[in-house]
């Protein structure tokens, strides 16, 4: 497809999407939020993780530290400015995190990304315990579900944009070559540590802004509703389901596992944990590198 | 083998589409159902059956609501202004202790399963997660296991909101009001050694506990706050006991409960007034503890001479299979006697049915005219003590239904 054609079907995508809450009953807009926030989510994660390989336990790091933000400064700043400052906390972390950290490799970096979530969590909560003498805090702020919905909705659009905009750029071409092979990047002069740091940056950042926008929902927030690792897990493996590598895989990941989420837990909510793990065996089994993928070497394989 | 891997991933994919559909399916065929559908109450919830949540809800709501449910429909339904009587039918969902989806399931409730009476889910956060939710949609939120000290703030914000386990600082004034009672009749010195667990619960009581006990004119000799996953308080209470009080206080949860009551027999740590948090009203609570806890006191407490209370106990333990907790189960139960009475009177309106919540008496397991202040339950039993085998609600001088306390404390055997 052509890419004037591809932008103007997009938009006109989005536009509807933009469109449909208005149309729709509260709960579907509600499924639309949880669903566009996971695709922003699993896009911004894939941002860094897809190309380089690094996979990252750490979204619920970013994604709790942008919640809490608007918690601590909902009061005290305009609401846009908060959003500001949530985009420069998870910056500022991302880049202190990946300077000590991106040296790191393979299951290490893991592990470490896994532990800095925990990291967090225990350190606002020390925080909050030792210090401010709250645990707990309160968001009002006047949006329904579909204003945070058109939000996420738009950074959805943001993170899709980024992602094709590095996608197309010397920087993605260096990010292709770092994952397949550092070393050989590194000897063709790529300078590898600060494409990954940069990479790590601006997808932290956008894990960040979801967390932020999302917070007003839940009207209360402390750590352990926040940081709920659930969230790292969901977005790596919608990720990986759709297929990391690609521009579109998240999302096509997001979607589908979204809604057959929200379909087990209202049409078997006793079983929904061992349903789920049994799915999860099956997609890793079934299609290792994702659902794009598998489409493609299906086609394939049906030519001649 | 490939075309099998093939199959199977058609398989995956039909299926997911089928899901979606199915979804989509169910909820258009649930509104249809409901046009026609007038013969039942819907009420619905969404409660933690997993994650960190599930046990608290498990001990404290579902059971009640369970045993609330089974009683209505034993005895033919709800009853109505007119007379008629119509039987409670349930949809419960699982919010896997995550607040995201607590808040869908209760939008699910109101907007695709259209359920009259939505009944609020466990915990302070929770709660307060699905008040706008609620307000919005205008069901009233009986918010049973919630403790908060902003519940008059709540009130005005949301105001078919009901809130009945009181704050923190009720329960501290009323530990406090039995410290000072006792330190004037000579049985505790000016010390106090506190510990508190450093989570929602924990914090919250600590931070009113510091003032109210300094303004009785105690001394906190002794401040600690330990993670949540702390097992070994062996160091902790060998330091409180150093710290030359006769009185500990403990804002645990219950494993910590547990844990603390056990380490405490085993060290010989037996000061005059020992309190603890969450777990110490559980039933099972003796048992864990093995053997003698008499003079223990934790929050809560019952009246063993209400015939009432101990009605409700035996049925919660004939229907439910366990007893209840002896805090938070028996007012949960009671806010839901006050929502079947308020449809009795008024009927299945939201709006009308709110507002006799707010004005009206109840015939409750509390007592025979239980009413809300302000939105708020306030004849709570705020601290209680374990006396010959029963966790009794407690004060001073006793009276009212409360036992007077007994300090200082036994040894533990």
């Amino acid at each position: 497809m052509k890419t004037p054609l591809a932008f103007a079907l997009a938009a006109v995508v989005l536009a509807a999407l933009a469109a449909a809450p208005l149309f729709i009953p509260d709960y579907w807009t509600g499924v639309l939020l949880g669903m566009t926030g996971y695709v922003a989510l699993a896009t911004a994660w894939a941002l860094f993780s897809g190309p380089t390989r690094y996979v990252s336990l750490a979204t619920v790091a970013f994604f709790g530290v942008g919640a809490y933000t608007v918690a601590v400064l909902n009061e005290v700043l305009p609401y846009p400015l908060v959003l500001l400052c949530a985009g420069g906390i998870g910056a500022a972390m991302a880049l202190v995190v990946g300077l000590s950290t991106l040296r790191l490799a393979g299951v290490y970096f893991v592990i470490f990304t896994f532990g800095l979530a925990e990291l967090v969590r225990q350190t606002v909560s020390w925080w909050e315990v030792n210090v401010t003498y709250t645990m707990g805090r309160y968001v009002f702020l006047p949006f329904e579900g579909r204003h945070i919905y058109w939000q996420l909705l738009a950074l959805a659009a943001v993170t899709l944009l980024i992602s094709w905009a590095i996608g197309r750029s010397r920087l993605g071409l260096a990010l292709k070559a770092i994952g397949d092979d550092e070393t050989v990047a590194a000897h063709a002069g790529i300078n590898v540590t600060r494409i990954k740091l940069m990479l790590f940056v601006i997808s932290a950042t956008l894990i960040t802004l979801v967390g932020a926008i999302q917070a007003p929902r839940w009207t209360y927030i402390e750590p352990s509703i926040v940081f709920n690792p659930t969230v790292s897990f969901m977005t790596l493996i919608m990720a990986l389901l759709g297929g990391a590598m690609r521009l579109w895989g998240p999302l096509v990941g997001a979607v589908p596992l979204f809604l057959l989420f929200e379909w087990l837990s209202v049409s078997f909510p006793d079983h929904f944990s061992i349903i789920l793990g049994l799915l999860f065996i099956l997609i890793v089994f079934v299609m290792p590198q994702g659902v794009l993928a598998k489409l493609e070497d299906l086609r394939g394989r049906g030519k001649p | 083998m490939t075309s099998f891997i093939a199959e199977t991933a058609g398989a995956v994919r039909r299926l997911m589409t089928r899901g979606a559909a199915a979804a989509l399916l169910a909820s258009v065929a649930s509104t249809a159902a409901l046009a026609q559908d007038g013969d039942t109450v819907k009420i619905g919830y969404a409660v933690s059956k997993s994650g960190p949540n599930a046990g608290g809800s498990d001990m404290t709501v579902t059971p009640n609501y369970q045993l609330w449910v089974e009683e209505v429909n034993a005895a033919g339904g709800l009853k109505l202004p007119d007379g008629s009587q119509k039987m409670i039918e349930v949809i419960e969902y699982d919010d896997r202790s995550s607040a995201e989806e607590v808040v869908r399931a209760v939008e699910r409730l109101a907007t695709q399963d259209e359920v009259d009476f939505i009944l609020p889910p466990w915990g302070t956060g929770f709660n307060l997660a699905v008040a706008p939710l609620m307000a919005k949609f205008g069901y009233p939120h009986l918010a049973g296991a919630a403790v908060t000290d902003k519940a008059p703030d709540f009130v005005e914000r949301w105001d078919t909101s009901f809130w009945f386990m009181g704050g923190s600082v009720d329960y501290v004034d009323a530990l406090t009001e039995i410290l000072v009672a006792q330190r004037e009749a000579g049985t505790i010195n000016d010390q106090i050694a506190m510990v508190s667990v450093a989570d929602g619960f924990g914090i919250d009581l600590v931070k009113a506990a510091r003032p109210a006990f300094e303004a009785a004119g105690f001394e906190v000799s002794y401040d600690k706050t330990f993670p949540p996953e702390t097992s070994d308080f062996a160091t902790i209470l060998g330091e409180a006991g150093n710290a030359g009080a006769d009185t500990f206080v403990a804002f645990s949860y219950p494993p910590h409960t547990f844990a603390l009551t056990k380490q405490a027999k085993v060290a010989g740590f037996n000061p005059p007034v020992f309190y603890l948090g969450v777990g110490a009203a559980f039933p099972v609570y003796p048992g864990i503890a093995g053997g003698s806890v008499e003079g223990v006191m934790s929050l809560g407490g019952i009246d063993p001479n209400n015939e009432l209370t101990m009605a409700y106990r035996s049925k919660h333990e004939e229907v439910v299979g366990r007893a209840p907790d002896l805090w938070g189960s028996i007012l949960v139960y009671a806010s839901l006697q006050m929502l079947a009475q308020s449809i009795e009177r008024v009927g299945l309106d939201k709006a009308a049915v709110a507002n006799e919540l707010s004005t009206g008496s109840f015939s409750t397991v509390l007592g025979e005219e239980t009413r809300l202040e302000n939105n708020q339950l306030r004849a709570i039993n705020w601290i209680g003590q374990w006396q010959d085998g029963n966790f009794v609600a407690v004060s001073a001088d006793g009276g009212e239904g409360k036992a007077a306390v007994k300090l200082p404390k036994p040894g533990w055997e």
